[in-house]
């Protein structure tokens, strides 16, 4: 089951620079929730506070809280967070050297898990998830970069899967691909909600509405808006997010 | 692949559906209210308006939100569009019905004859409707085409039941008051089967993206 978040407060730098500005959010469980807003409004910031890995830019700072099922995440261990929120980037990124099954086990390994069958299970389990078991079954000791950018990129969700993450977060993970590719993730990720809690960081404004549940509009490091998509997409409350949504600015 | 768009089709085949099985309940009240000329009855048939024109914003959202949030293109657009177009058609419909009821509340019995011809093209009208629903849930182009030879069968009973009409206004002129509403009746069913012919039309659009005239 996914958990929910609360952002409360939340502020981020870069520097001097302020890219956060006091962002309170509910974001609900089991629903898919995408961040829209132009270049540099904070929404890749935003994500990367949730799995705390702004913090280990340098000459970063965080304020503010988020709290994951009723824990606040700066309390607890970054390497035990990341497990429970796992993250997709924008360019697949499978480990170069390593096989698929390899790729996908490569987190649980990690974590110290070493029975054979059960990391075959997992792997199984979580390429089937990924929708990308029936097409990598049989050549599942293949590099991960054999396979097509789609392809990689479903096994980069199998691979973020496999540690059984309540939150996922995605950034921008389907802007290198092509449009069937797209589908597929979209497909995916509709799926995928009925057992976690999906973060979708996307600027193209077509695929949040096509696939989230409820959107938020940033602007310059503040949260415009947030609600329901069909609302966002028919009858904005704000000025600033019908501009935007309708290609006036940004 | 676009599981959300095709859902939302499904949901408009679904919405018009039940729109139209309203307005049959609707006109059938209606066509039952003209015989016994009841008036009470007119007044119920006229409040059950209001739940096409709900029907028809319905639709109309449905249509909203998915232009807004799926970005559907040819036939999807095609699709979509016409949805919006037959609610509005439906909705007509449902107007035409409820005059009948409003004819009610200002005829004065006894009926002049008892209704043949009206009942039958009630019946027909209603039969229209609901091939060209079926012919836009199944996207079939031969139940739309059908359309136009069943519409020529209606204005032929038209044209019968305002000869009919005219002979008994000529021969009793004391009723020429509930010959006029009841050639008004006629008409209304006439136009009730145009409409029928729009959905046909549009089923044509979607299929085709080319236009046809099933009403000529």
């Amino acid at each position: 089951m996914g958990h929910t978040l609360s952002v409360r407060q939340l502020e981020a730098w870069y520097g001097s620079n302020q890219t956060l500005k006091g962002i309170n959010m509910e974001i609900a469980s089991n629903h898919v929730t995408a961040i829209i807003g132009p270049s540099g409004c904070g929404k890749s910031t935003f994500v990367r506070c949730i799995n705390r890995m702004h913090e280990t830019l340098p000459g970063s700072k965080v304020k503010g809280e988020i709290i994951l099922d009723g824990e606040s995440i700066y309390e607890q261990d970054p390497v035990v967070l990341r497990k429970m929120v796992g993250m997709v980037f924008q360019k697949p990124n499978p480990f170069p050297s390593m096989s698929i099954y390899e790729n996908v086990v490569a987190g649980v390994r990690l974590n110290g898990m070493r029975n054979k069958k059960t990391l075959q299970d997992i792997a199984e389990k979580s390429l089937r998830m990924a929708a990308l078991w029936d097409e990598v079954k049989d050549r599942l000791n293949y590099s991960g970069m054999s396979l097509s950018g789609g392809q990689q990129q479903r096994l980069c969700i199998a691979r973020a899967l496999a540690v059984e993450p309540s939150v996922l977060l995605m950034d921008e993970p389907a802007s290198a691909l092509d449009p069937i590719a797209t589908m597929h993730i979209e497909g995916l990720v509709r799926q995928l909600k009925e057992d976690y809690t999906i973060l979708i960081v996307t600027h193209n404004m077509q695929q949040a509405a096509r696939i989230a549940d409820s959107t938020a509009f940033f602007l310059n490091g503040e949260l415009v808006e947030h609600g329901p998509t069909s609302e966002i997409f028919t009858n904005p409350n704000d000025k600033r997010t019908e501009d935007y949504i309708t290609g006036r600015f940004g | 692949m676009r599981q959300p768009l095709n859902e939302g089709q499904l949901v408009l085949i679904e919405l018009l559906k039940k729109m139209g099985e309203e307005v049959e309940r609707i006109l059938k009240g209606c066509m039952q209210t003209l015989i016994s000329l009841d008036r009470a009855q007119a007044e119920f048939w006229i409040a059950e308006d209001q739940k096409i024109n709900d029907f028809e914003r319905q639709v109309d959202d449905e249509c909203v939100r998915l232009i807004a949030t799926q970005q559907p293109v040819a036939k999807d657009l095609r699709k979509i569009i016409s949805a919006m177009k037959i609610s509005t058609d439906l909705e007509r419909m449902g107007d035409l019905a409820i005059d009948i009821a409003k004819i009610v509340r200002r005829m004065e019995g006894p009926l002049l004859k008892q209704l043949v011809d009206i009942p039958i093209m009630a019946e027909k009208a209603l039969g229209m409707m609901k091939q060209g629903l079926e012919a836009y849930a199944s996207e079939d182009m031969e139940l739309a085409n059908d359309l136009a030879v069943q519409d020529d069968q209606v204005d032929h009973l038209y044209k019968r039941v305002l000869r009919d009409l005219l002979v008994i206004m000529m021969e009793k002129p004391e009723v020429l008051d509930q010959g006029m509403y009841l050639s008004f009746v006629g008409r209304y069913l006439e136009r009730f089967a145009d409409h029928a012919t729009n959905i046909g039309e549009n089923v044509i659009y979607i299929a085709t993206a080319g236009r046809q005239d099933l009403n000529k």
